[in-house]
């Protein structure tokens, strides 16, 4: 629905071709593009004015190299600035402080303040070992501390008990003591939700702040907030000194152009991005991945651990092992590959998190149809008996009839898949020592109308 | 305990008092537009402040319109309705010949008003009963506080109303909804833990034994990219209908207007899933725009029952285009 940049800039270059390099005069309506891409990621206009500016310094000159068209050409420099803008790569907590670290969560109402101290609770206490503590601050929103105590629960984090008639600055205070008296390395502090415009509560959470003194105090922000992302952080890094920064939902398929707009308008770091609703869903930010998520560019690295995911790992040793062995591959391995293939949430879905040029390519397929595809596969192969599985050789014209018969199909789409067979094999000896991502491609490739 | 209390000094005491909350609900449409202004305060200083500063210049020329493009777009009107509001404007301009400040800014508050009015519809409660309202959304919209005020609503106008703790996932989520219950006196269905749709079947029966009117249903949060999610809300859809033939007679979608353009893919992919009926739009009183509604009128138009101006009970009021156009171009 939303037209990525790639296209609507190659729109623009078609007058360019042949250029050899790109200069003020004809970027221009290229990068008026480029404006209305990131507009349309929903990138805050004042952050996109910065961008552009450095992107035009940065472009100008600059050569068009060997195959890159210039379009092309502008949009790795426009990557590049994005990356370089969202900030340096991860950057973890700060807890070296005397113990307890104290970490404030601040953010607007249904931003996940409370689902992600829980996962930063289960990160800490499993990849530092440190004994957290977790107490709510939210006496406003109905059961909310309940929340906070079950989740606290799931992470394995003490939980400091609190109750909606106390005041937040005491709750704080009470549990910054105990955390001292207990030996905690780690409180988080859960604050309830609040619009930047409310001074009441703007006032509360800095009262909050200056009474407990945090070492890391970090703005939450959902990926899918839109053009006033930019305000709402201005006036809560007006009231608090931030830190961070924790982009939430990123799950989701925004193109999280809220990234950069905060990141603009605080210039703290992006230092971690929540996936999911399950308390593992955290993950370190990655600023080039998301520059190319901001671009519509695709997000390769996350399909490649997606692919990683989908392979169920006993199986793929199991499989290894057995092409040591010496044994060959047959039919039975060939629907198990096909198989994982399909785990991986299908083609289709692969298909999503390829870069668009090739999606589309991809998408002049009949929809659905690498899905029969697998489907029919997997059919024919069970159409067999198990010695024809494990010895295809034993294949010959009254035998593929039935097969045939057996699965619906015309002998025609046996042969055709005892050739795809045949040629998965050839490759499976070439490959019988590399990796498991090498196997994939192959099999990629060996599907009807993947080629 | 209160949302409202928090405002220590109330602006307006009888709007804020739950004890005469149900007179200002009944009372002139005049004081609901009041409290829509205020309620869009920060939108309309954003873009009237705006607007006014463009629009002092008088004329119909390319910069100005450059200059209004960027203006809607970042108030996340989107591009399609941006350049569909700025082409009509043109148009008018033409037709009409305006060259005048106040009716440019008349002429596309007009175009505004033209586009949202068909959004403008109002729900009607009275073909079923129980008349069952099922709601969902994505994660932190704000449906359970959505429920709370409108379970409210419902009861100013002499309804009563059952709730159901669909939400199964989230942690206190049912606490959360029970609380909802309790200030508002409505008994709210829930069960230890299990599946939601099971929790809304066991709703709807009870709503028609105890003959109740309005059935609201609480979903958990969700993404539309979490496809197994996507399922079990259709899941849910399904088991309504069996619980009742003619339900769910309403499928509202929250929505929270701080987000931008995935706004779009929200309505889009929920409708494919539910086929959603109606749109609730909360948080606006924080946004300093209101531009996603446009965006919604052109590319997926869903009639916007209701919109959340406050973060007070009675906070919650159907949709009015006349009323939400004037407080933005004020």
């Amino acid at each position: 629905m939303l037209d990525n940049l790639t296209q609507r800039l190659a729109r623009v270059m078609k007058t360019l071709r042949g250029e050899a390099r790109l200069t003020e005069a004809n970027i221009g309506d290229a990068l008026r593009e480029v404006r209305l891409a990131l507009l349309e990621a929903d990138v805050a206009l004042p952050a996109i004015k910065e961008l552009i500016a450095a992107v035009r310094e940065k472009a100008v000159g600059e050569e068009v190299i060997g195959s890159l068209s210039p379009g092309q050409a502008l949009i790795g420099v426009v990557h590049r600035e994005l990356t370089r803008l969202m900030g340096e790569a991860h950057s973890g907590l700060n807890l070296a402080t005397q113990p307890p670290a104290i970490v404030l969560m601040a953010g607007l109402q249904g931003s996940g303040k409370t689902t992600t101290v829980g996962k930063l609770a289960k990160m800490l206490r499993e990849t530092q070992k440190k004994k957290v503590l977790v107490v709510s601050c939210d006496v406003y929103r109905p059961a909310a501390i309940e929340q906070l105590k079950t989740v606290a629960g799931q992470a394995g984090a003490d939980f400091f008990p609190s109750t909606a008639t106390d005041k937040p600055v005491d709750i704080a205070r009470n549990a910054v003591d105990w955390a001292k008296r207990h030996y905690h390395d780690v409180l988080l502090v859960d604050t309830a939700g609040r619009l930047a415009i409310d001074e009441a509560m703007m006032k509360e959470i800095a009262d909050l702040h200056s009474a407990i003194k945090p070492i890391e105090t970090l703005f939450v922000v959902d990926a899918m907030q839109g053009q006033d992302a930019i305000n709402t952080a201005r006036a809560f890094s007006e009231v608090l000194p931030l830190t961070g920064i924790i982009l939430t939902k990123l799950d989701g398929d925004s193109r999280g152009g809220a990234a950069l707009s905060v990141r603009h308008v605080t210039g703290r770091p992006i230092k971690y991005a929540g996936i999911g609703e399950k308390l593992t869903g955290i993950e370190a930010f990655h600023p080039e991945r998301m520059a190319s998520r901001i671009l519509g560019m695709g997000d390769v690295l996350s399909l490649i651990e997606d692919a990683r995911k989908g392979i169920d790992e006993e199986k793929a040793l199991e499989f290894a092992k057995k092409m040591k062995s010496g044994k060959t591959f047959d039919l039975n391995d060939f629907k198990d590959q096909v198989g994982q293939v399909r785990k991986m949430g299908g083609l289709s879905s692969m298909m999503e998190k390829l870069p668009q040029q090739f999606a589309q390519a991809a998408g002049q397929l009949p929809a659905g149809g690498e899905e029969k595809a697998v489907a029919r596969i997997e059919g024919i192969i069970n159409s067999m008996t198990p010695a024809e599985r494990t010895r295809p050789e034993l294949l010959k014209a009254t035998r593929k009839r039935r097969i045939a018969l057996g699965a619906g199909v015309q002998v025609q789409e046996v042969n055709r898949l005892l050739k795809q067979f045949e040629q998965t094999q050839k490759m499976m000896k070439q490959f019988s020592r590399g990796g498991m991502a090498q196997l994939m491609r192959g099999i990629k490739g060996m599907l009807p109308g993947m080629r | 305990m209160f949302g409202f209390l928090k405002k220590s000094p109330a602006p307006n005491p009888t709007a804020t008092d739950p004890a005469v909350a149900e007179t200002v609900a009944t009372s002139a449409a005049a004081s609901w537009r009041q409290r829509l202004k205020s309620g869009l305060a920060r939108t309309r200083a954003q873009f009237g402040g705006k607007l006014k500063t463009l629009f002092s210049r008088g004329k119909v020329d390319d910069e100005l319109l450059e200059e209004l493009e960027a203006l809607l777009l970042t108030s996340d009107v989107g591009l399609d309705a941006t350049e569909h509001l700025l082409y009509q404007l043109k148009m008018r301009a033409k037709r009409d010949k305006i060259d005048t400040p106040e009716a440019i800014q008349r002429a596309l508050s007009e175009t505004m008003y033209d586009l949202l009015l068909p959004l403008e519809e109002a729900l009607d409660l009275s073909s079923h009963r129980p008349f069952i309202i099922m709601i969902a959304g994505v994660n932190g919209a704000g449906k359970t506080t959505s429920i709370g005020k409108l379970a409210k609503h419902f009861q100013a106008q002499g309804r009563s109303v059952l709730l159901a703790a669909g939400d199964t996932f989230r942690a206190a989520a049912r606490e959360q909804l029970q609380t909802w219950g309790e200030r508002n006196n409505v008994s709210v269905i829930a069960q230890q833990s299990g599946d939601p749709a099971a929790v809304i079947f066991d709703a709807i029966a009870a709503a028609r034994a105890r003959g109740i009117d309005i059935v609201l249903a609480d979903t958990a949060g969700r993404l539309p990219t979490q496809l197994h999610l996507m399922d079990e809300i259709a899941k849910v859809r399904r088991v309504i209908q069996k619980a009742d033939p003619t339900g769910p007679h309403e499928t509202l979608l929250v929505l929270d207007a701080t987000l931008g353009q995935n706004t779009l893919q929200q309505v889009m992919a929920f409708d494919k899933a539910i086929q959603v009926t109606g749109l609730v739009l909360t948080k606006l009183d924080g946004t300093a725009k209101g531009g996603m509604v446009a965006a919604i009128a052109r590319q997926c138009p869903k009639p916007v029952r209701f919109i959340g101006v406050g973060e007070g009970i009675d906070d919650l009021r159907p949709f009015k285009a006349r009323d939400f156009v004037d407080a933005l171009f004020e």
